[in-house]
């Protein structure tokens, strides 16, 4: 599978990027309309601003990776996106419309951290449920269903109940229900933790055949930095404020790191208190 | 409002149950072996059992429901369903619904078979019709889910939920009417049997036992456990929110 790449080195970090055409992007004819658009996005969760004036695109069609420590700000970045955040304020554009709004919700698959199925159901039991719930009709359900366990490869399980599946198998049934109804929108909270290499290898392969098959535009949050190089964009977030928002590879050269690790913490330092940034030299 | 949402939820709480074979025989046999019980407790006094049988009749749902409905959206609140179920194009009115109809079914079985056993095996001696019966312990099952609905939005656990069962359900037993005549009660706690809804359950249960014919009271007391019912349901509605604080 064939990547694409953004040009290296370019732009400084906090200005919003403009979504770039994408090879893969659907209606090619008109411009490209950010997946996701944030202008000084703040919420604030009891007396703690928990996201600080946060301004980015996501563009459409590609895999955006949301990376930052546990703690960061990042759950509460996803739900604000899927609108099951209160207290947003800014401005938050997701596929066009204000972010929570109605005819939203069948348009985004969301897939929370902890897998948010019944374990008293099996995995096929669960699709089907929320399947009907999305308004696939009747006839089409079944095949909807077996297509969405076969992309998360849990076909061999569809009739184990959730509850007696392993914790990285129920996150697949969770992971399966939001590709329900081809979603133009996923946005998917740390769904690769706690498996194994291989299925991880797997899964970040259905996120790359989504985006260019499909056209679906994914965002996926993640606390493990060496996931980032799979994705094409990356929102480095730390303490609820957006450090830097490039490329994997725009983001090395313009840091001078070898690793999104050492970018980040770079990043840090160079954005932290000055004191710091002396002592470390400073960063180009 | 959607009518295909609210079955496909009633069906899949359904399903949840089918998978517990346990809670379904605990649920259907206990109201049928306490009533036992009861029969014998009363060896001397069968005109006791009559009187304490036919309102438990309209007690046992309701706390059997309220105990189920609050243990399972607990569940909904706490695994993370229900958020996902609120981020999709679901009614919150569909999701209230279907619950209410799926322990509605439930408690349908459940009164049959206690009302069953009391009037045919345990000779439960009632002058009106025992569908009155079946009738008043369905709305009260139905209160009982509006109930559990919602106190499960004001427990972080299952804990705390069960706990919520003497604060929420006992005080309504004492009050009822089934120790002593609510008439007879300090008059505070007469006023206070008045404004709740288990006493009108029992009141119902007691003029169905009384006389053969549906009476005006009956009709009362059951506009108002059924009024009641919708009033929490819709409470319980007001619970359910799609945003997080």
């Amino acid at each position: 599978m064939n990547k694409p790449r953004r040009p290296p080195g370019q732009g400084s970090p906090a200005p919003p990027q403009r979504p770039q055409a994408h090879p893969a992007a659907p209606a090619a004819g008109r411009p490209a309309v950010p997946a996701v658009s944030a202008r000084d996005l703040t919420v604030v969760r009891g007396s703690r601003t928990v996201l600080d004036g946060l301004t980015f695109d996501v563009a459409p069609a590609t895999v955006t990776g949301l990376l930052g420590p546990s703690g960061s700000g990042k759950s509460t970045l996803i739900r604000a996106i899927v609108g099951t955040q209160a207290k947003v304020t800014g401005t938050l554009d997701v596929l066009g419309g204000p972010a929570g709004s109605a005819p939203l919700r069948s348009r985004l698959g969301y897939v929370t951290q902890a897998p948010s199925v019944y374990a008293d159901l099996s995995a096929r039991q669960n699709l089907d449920y929320f399947a009907a719930v999305l308004g696939i009709p009747r006839r089409d359900r079944d095949r909807a269903v077996a297509q969405a366990l076969d992309d998360v490869d849990l076909a061999s399980h569809a009739d184990d109940l959730a509850g007696n599946l392993s914790g990285g198998q129920r996150s697949r049934v969770s992971l399966a229900v939001a590709l329900l109804g081809a979603p133009e929108l996923l946005v998917l909270d740390e769904p690769t933790v706690g498996l194994d290499p291989v299925l991880r290898r797997d899964l970040w392969d259905l996120f790359h055949r989504l985006a260019a098959e499909r056209g679906t535009t994914l965002l996926i949050s993640s606390h493990v930095m060496d996931e980032a190089d799979r994705c094409e964009h990356l929102l480095l977030v730390r303490e609820g404020t957006l450090l830097a928002s490039d490329s994997p590879h725009a983001l090395r050269t313009r840091t001078g790191s070898d690793t999104i690790e050492d970018a980040f913490l770079n990043l840090v330092e160079s954005t932290g208190s000055p004191s710091r940034e002396r002592h470390r030299g400073g960063t180009p | 409002m959607n009518a295909a949402r609210t079955f496909t939820t009633a069906r899949r709480v359904l399903r949840q149950l089918g998978h517990d074979p346990r809670s379904i025989a605990l649920l259907l046999l206990v109201p049928v072996l306490l009533l036992v019980l009861l029969y014998y407790v009363f060896d001397a006094n069968r005109r006791g059992f009559d009187g304490i049988g036919a309102s438990l009749l309209g007690i046992f749902p309701m706390v059997t429901m309220f105990l189920v409905t609050s243990i399972a959206t607990l569940r909904e609140r706490t695994s993370g369903t229900l958020e996902r179920l609120l981020s999709m194009p679901l009614g919150k009115a569909d999701l209230i619904a279907g619950y209410a109809l799926a322990f509605g079914l439930l408690a349908v079985v459940q009164a049959s078979a206690a009302t069953g056993v009391a009037v045919w095996l345990l000779d439960l001696d009632i002058a009106g019709s025992p569908w009155l019966l079946l009738l008043i312990a369905l709305l009260d099952a139905l209160l009982g889910t509006a109930l559990g609905l919602f106190v499960s939005a004001f427990a972080a656990s299952e804990f705390q939920v069960v706990q919520f069962m003497p604060v929420v359900i006992f005080p309504q037993i004492l009050l009822c009417g089934l120790f002593a005549p609510r008439d007879s009660m300090q008059p505070v706690l007469e006023a206070l049997s008045d404004v709740l809804p288990m006493s009108y359950a029992v009141d119902g249960m007691t003029e169905v036992l009384h006389h053969t014919e549906a009476t005006g009271d009956f009709y009362r007391d059951l506009a108002v456990v059924a009024g009641c019912a919708l009033l929490v349901l819709a409470l319980g509605a007001a619970t359910l929110r799609r945003r997080t604080p």
